[in-house]
Order: structure tokens, then sequence, then C-alpha cells
């Protein structure tokens, strides 16, 4: 296990294919006359298909009294509460992804350090506060959902099309070969998401009067712009390191 | 060392074992492997999954035969993933896709020139220049979609032109059927022929499983259409075999196939993990033909040697660039088919051109894919504005 870059024989390039590289490019060239027109049907697909498309979902409908309650207070207040769950939804969902996405952070910087290359820029215990945070976050997100009487245990559109985006991230740090630095840079890339969209969130809940909900938003919002300041940090450091 | 399928007795099926870490290794380096390396991992995945395959069928017609049939495909199926899962994940299924094609059009090429049988090699020429095609189609797609280069995954062994256009693949089922190889055809026409289908088979049940993945409309048509073409392709190659031959003929070609193309890949592979990997898995294979001849034996009273001959292998697969063959035939890509005959282009089949313009009828997807593509160094966006 090494932790940091190495010049090595990576044969992607053309440059590693000296004897191919001029006969691909020319036999390319001289075969472009044989492509199908260039006409926009890419384009014209891509329209057509969006113009014609579902949506992945719907946000489920709060079925609790209380819930319902509210909601209906929400719509003669002129507001949609839909919008503040399915957001709510989606922070929830990244916030369980994100507890996942830092356990295998703190596992990559043990092993790491087992093996005596651990960055030393990054401070596992602080990783550990992170971790923490994200899980309180999330149950933060689910007690909320239920006060709105919404069922936190929903999947909602904003929540899926999120898992989406994080699938990329899972698989970086899933990967047993992608070093502490690699891992950083997704942690960092999961960090800026999470800090717009605390702001977003606790902004929809102010608007909707959620005054109480919206304080409890902003402190984890604190809580999160402390997390990227850190991570960044982190990955600063360990770059120039790695660079010098 | 020179294989003798009569006589090399391999490890005995009761010594053919694993574990879970021993089945799911380290992967191989998308990076810094040779591109051969991964043609050899997709082949073979494709030459096991087969080997399923035909048990499983095996299984549903012979009764006595069950219990050797399923022990035989549990380690079939622990060889399979410890193949399969040599794929790292950094692979994303389009890059994956690419490399399937590249498979298809480096196995086929050298299969075409091996094969002795003209009419077999005519018809390994014509699949390859639409495998070749579907190397270009897809390549416009990974770079149009992902903004990558099909390059970093061929490493300059394979030219990105369009072959015969993914347009005119369509043909009526009549049309895609082949005359067979006769029974007394050559070890070496059998082994090419069992083996295409098991490569074709794998890259259609591959696009069948990836093709919903994608979210992008174009991707998710370009897969609708080159899966229908793959599973032309089977019956093309799968119509090569003789359905005279027995089931347990047919199982035993089957298992000679295998250590057939073990033997090429541990003999070229230059990943001495992996050459250790092909090597053992020769050995576990020429365990399985003993089992397969035996088999023949008690259920048809017949001699191996009477399908297996001499016991001599073959000629195998040749993993290096076939450049210069592929270019050459280029020139049949106007061929077309009608029923089981090569035809000129003005030639081809009434009910292959209806069930096309029918097919065609609401657009192209590889064509609209690729309309204007060609294959740039650092992707088409490297050109200059």
């Amino acid at each position: 296990m090494e932790n940091d870059e190495k010049i090595g024989m990576n044969r992607t390039g053309l440059d590693m294919a000296p004897m191919s590289k001029g006969p691909l490019v020319e036999f390319a060239q001289e075969n472009a006359g044989r492509a199908a027109p260039a006409t926009h049907g890419l384009e014209a697909i891509r329209r057509d298909y969006t113009l014609e498309a579902d949506r992945v979902g719907s946000v489920p409908l709060p079925l609790s009294v209380k819930g319902m309650a509210s909601t209906m207070m929400d719509k003669i207040t002129g507001n949609n509460p839909e919008v503040l769950i399915d957001k709510m939804g989606e922070r929830l969902a990244y916030e369980r992804t994100g507890v996942r996405l830092y356990e295998a952070f703190l596992l990559k910087l043990e092993a790491a350090a087992a093996e005596g290359v651990e960055e030393p820029h990054v401070d596992i215990a602080e990783v550990r506060r992170i971790h923490d945070d994200e899980r309180s976050h999330a149950l933060l997100l689910a007690q909320c959902l239920l006060e709105l009487g919404a069922d936190p245990t929903a999947m909602t559109p904003c929540a899926d099309v999120a898992g989406v985006a994080a699938q990329g991230h899972v698989q970086v740090l899933g990967d047993p070969r992608t070093t502490v630095a690699q891992a950083l840079n997704s942690m960092l890339m999961i960090e800026l998401g999470d800090n717009a969209s605390w702001q977003l969130l606790a902004e929809l809940a102010g608007e909707a009067g959620h005054t109480t909900m919206a304080e409890r938003f902003s402190s984890a919002l604190a809580t999160e712009e402390r997390h990227l300041a850190t991570v960044q940090d982190w990955m600063r450091e360990t770059m120039l390191e790695h660079a010098t | 060392m020179a294989i003798n399928l009569l006589q090399d007795r391999g490890m005995p099926l009761d010594r053919q074992r694993f574990t879970w870490k021993d089945m799911v290794g380290k992967p191989i380096s998308k990076l810094d492997d040779d591109a051969f390396t991964r043609v050899r991992v997709i082949l073979m995945n494709g030459v096991e999954t087969d080997a399923l395959r035909y048990k499983q069928v095996l299984l549903r017609m012979n009764r006595e035969a069950r219990v050797p049939l399923a022990q035989m495909m549990r380690v079939e199926q622990h060889q399979a993933t410890a193949v399969n899962w040599l794929l790292s994940a950094d692979h994303s299924p389009l890059e994956t896709t690419i490399a399937y094609e590249q498979v298809a059009i480096e196995v086929t090429a050298s299969i075409a020139q091996m094969e002795p049988d003209a009419y077999l090699a005519q018809a390994y020429r014509y699949g390859l220049l639409e495998d070749f095609d579907h190397l270009y189609r897809y390549s416009a797609l990974l770079d149009r979609l992902e903004g990558k280069d099909s390059n970093n995954i061929t490493q300059g062994y394979t030219d990105i032109v369009p072959g015969r256009p993914t347009i005119v693949h369509h043909r009526a089922p009549q049309d895609d059927l082949l005359e067979p190889y006769a029974r007394n055809a050559t070890l070496q026409t059998k082994l090419n022929a069992i083996t295409l289908v098991a490569g074709e088979y794998q890259t259609h049940d591959y696009y069948m499983n990836i093709g919903p993945v994608f979210s992008d409309p174009a991707a998710r048509l370009l897969y609708a259409e080159i899966a229908s073409v793959e599973s032309q392709h089977i019956t093309h190659y799968g119509s090569m075999l003789n359905p005279d031959e027995s089931p347990f003929e047919k199982l035993m070609l089957h298992e000679a196939m295998e250590v057939w193309n073990y033997q090429a890949c541990a003999e070229q592979e230059t990943n001495p993990r992996l050459k250790a990997l092909w090597e053992r898995f020769l050995d576990y294979e020429l365990g399985h033909l003993q089992l397969a001849k035996e088999l023949f034996q008690r259920f048809e009273g017949r001699d191996a040697a009477e399908v297996l001959g001499e016991g001599t292998l073959p000629s195998t697969i040749q993993f290096k660039p076939q450049r210069d063959f592929i270019r050459q035939t280029l020139v049949e890509v106007p061929m077309r088919k009608d029923g089981t005959q090569f035809v000129g282009q003005d030639q081809e089949s009434a009910a292959s051109l209806a069930y096309r313009t029918q097919l065609n009828s609401q657009g192209s997807p590889s064509d609209s894919v690729s309309g204007g593509y060609r294959w740039t160094p650092g992707t088409e966006l490297a050109q200059a504005a």
C-alpha cells in the first residue's frame, strides 16, 4: 500500500504506442468520410426524450393527522410544503451516505496508519468527530421530518437523485486501491455540496415559517462550515507536501 | 508445454477448490495493464459462462449425468467469478463495453485467419466488420457522453473507424443463419466456432444488463440497438455448430475449447499473476475434459479419439493487434446476406431490407450518436474549434 503518486507503466496514452500512433490517427482521418452525416440526431434524441419524460417520482404525502394539519396550514399560508420535505429528505439521504463515506475514509486512514504510511495532516480523531456530526445531522433531519408529519423512511425524489450523484463517491471511497489523498478529494466535494445545501435548507425552513427548525438548520450549517474548512485544509496540506 | 487432449489428465475435479478470497483477488489495472490482458480476462469469462450455460441445458435433458454436470458447474461458476472479478471498478460500463468490442474484433480477426474452411472464414470476417463498427459507435458515445477517449482502453492496438454501418446490421432472422460445419470438420474449425459463440453470448448478456443502467436516452437506444445485433451474432456463430453432434460430443468439444483457450492465455500472458491463474485453470480444464470424455464414452459408447483425433491442440488465438488484416477486410463492408449465403450489396434478401426499413423507421440510434464522428486522440473536443 502506498499513498503517494508514482510514475510507472501507464499505457493509456498514445505516446505509449509510438509505432501505432501515426497510422492510427492517419487512418481515422482517411476514413472520416465514411462517418454518418453530422446531423443533430444525438441532440434531437435527448431533447425528444426530455420532453416526453416522466419524473423520477413524487414527494410522499404526510399521512399523520399532525402532518396533514401542518401541510394544510402551509398550503393556506401559500407555501408548498412538498419542496421543504423533498429537500429535507435529500439532506437526510446525503447525511446518511456521508456517514458511510466517513466510515470508509476512516478505514482507509487506519489501514494507512497500520502500514506506517499515514497522512500526517489528516487528524483521525477529527475525522471521527465529523463522522459523528454527520450522523447527528441525519437524526436531526429525521426528527424534523416527523415534526412535519412526513415519513423519514421514505425516499423523496431529490433524495433519490442525490443518491445517484453520490454513487461516484461511494465507488471512490470503497475502492481499496484509492489513496487517502484521492479519498480526500471526494470528501471535499461532499462537504462543498453539504455546505451549500444546509444553507438553502435553513433558508427554506425560515421562509416556510418553521423558525425553530430554521435555527437548528443554521446551527448544523455552522458545523458543516467547520467540516469544509477542515477537509479543505487537509487536502491542501497533503497535496502540497506530496508535490514538494 | 504441448498439451494432448487424450493423454493429459489435469487436476482431478475433487481437488479443484476455491475460497472467496481466492475468487475475489486484486483486479487488473485499467491504466497500467496491457489491453490484451483485459482482452483475455473478458474472453475467458465468456468461455466460462458459456460452459455453465451449455451444462445447464444438458442437465435438463439427461437424468444420469446430473451429478457430474452439477459438480463441474460448481467449479466453473467459481472460475468465472475469479476471472470476471479481475476487472477493476474504475471501468465505467461504457469503458468495459469498449473493451468488449476490442475483444470481439481482435479475437475474431485472429480466428478468421486460422479458419481452414473458406466459407466459415468469410463468416468470421463478416461478423468482424460489424463488431468493428460497434467499437466506433460506442467510442462516439463514450466521447460525447463521458468526454473520454476510447483509445485509453484500446491502447493504440485497434483502429477506431466505421466498419459495416450498424444501421444495416439488422437482418431478417433467417438471414442470420449459416451452414453448419461438417461432423468431420477439423478440430480447429469446431473450437473456433464454439469460442465465438461464447464471446458473443456474453457480450449480448452484458449489454442487456447494463443498457438500462444508463440515464442518457441516446445510450439506452444504442445499447438496445447493438444488443439486438449481438443477439443476431449469437445466431450467426451458433448456427455454425453442427446440430447433428450429440449432446456429449458437444460437451467434450466445449471442454476441449476451454483447454485450448486457457493454453493460449497462459502462453501469451504478460502479467505474471494472471499467467499463474491461466495455468491453474488450464489444469482444471484438463480435469473437466477427462470427465467429459468419460461421459461421452459411457453414454455414447464411442471413443473420444473419434472427435478429438490424436489429441493435438490446433493453432491458438493470437492475442496481438490484427490491424493489417482488419484494414484489408474493410473492402468487404458492402457484403450482405441472403439466407445462409454472402451476397453483394444489391442482392441482399428482400426480407432483411423490409425488416430493417421498419425497424429504423423512427431513426437510427447508431447513426444519431455518431453523426460526423471522427476519432481524435484526446477526444473530439481536442480538435481545433
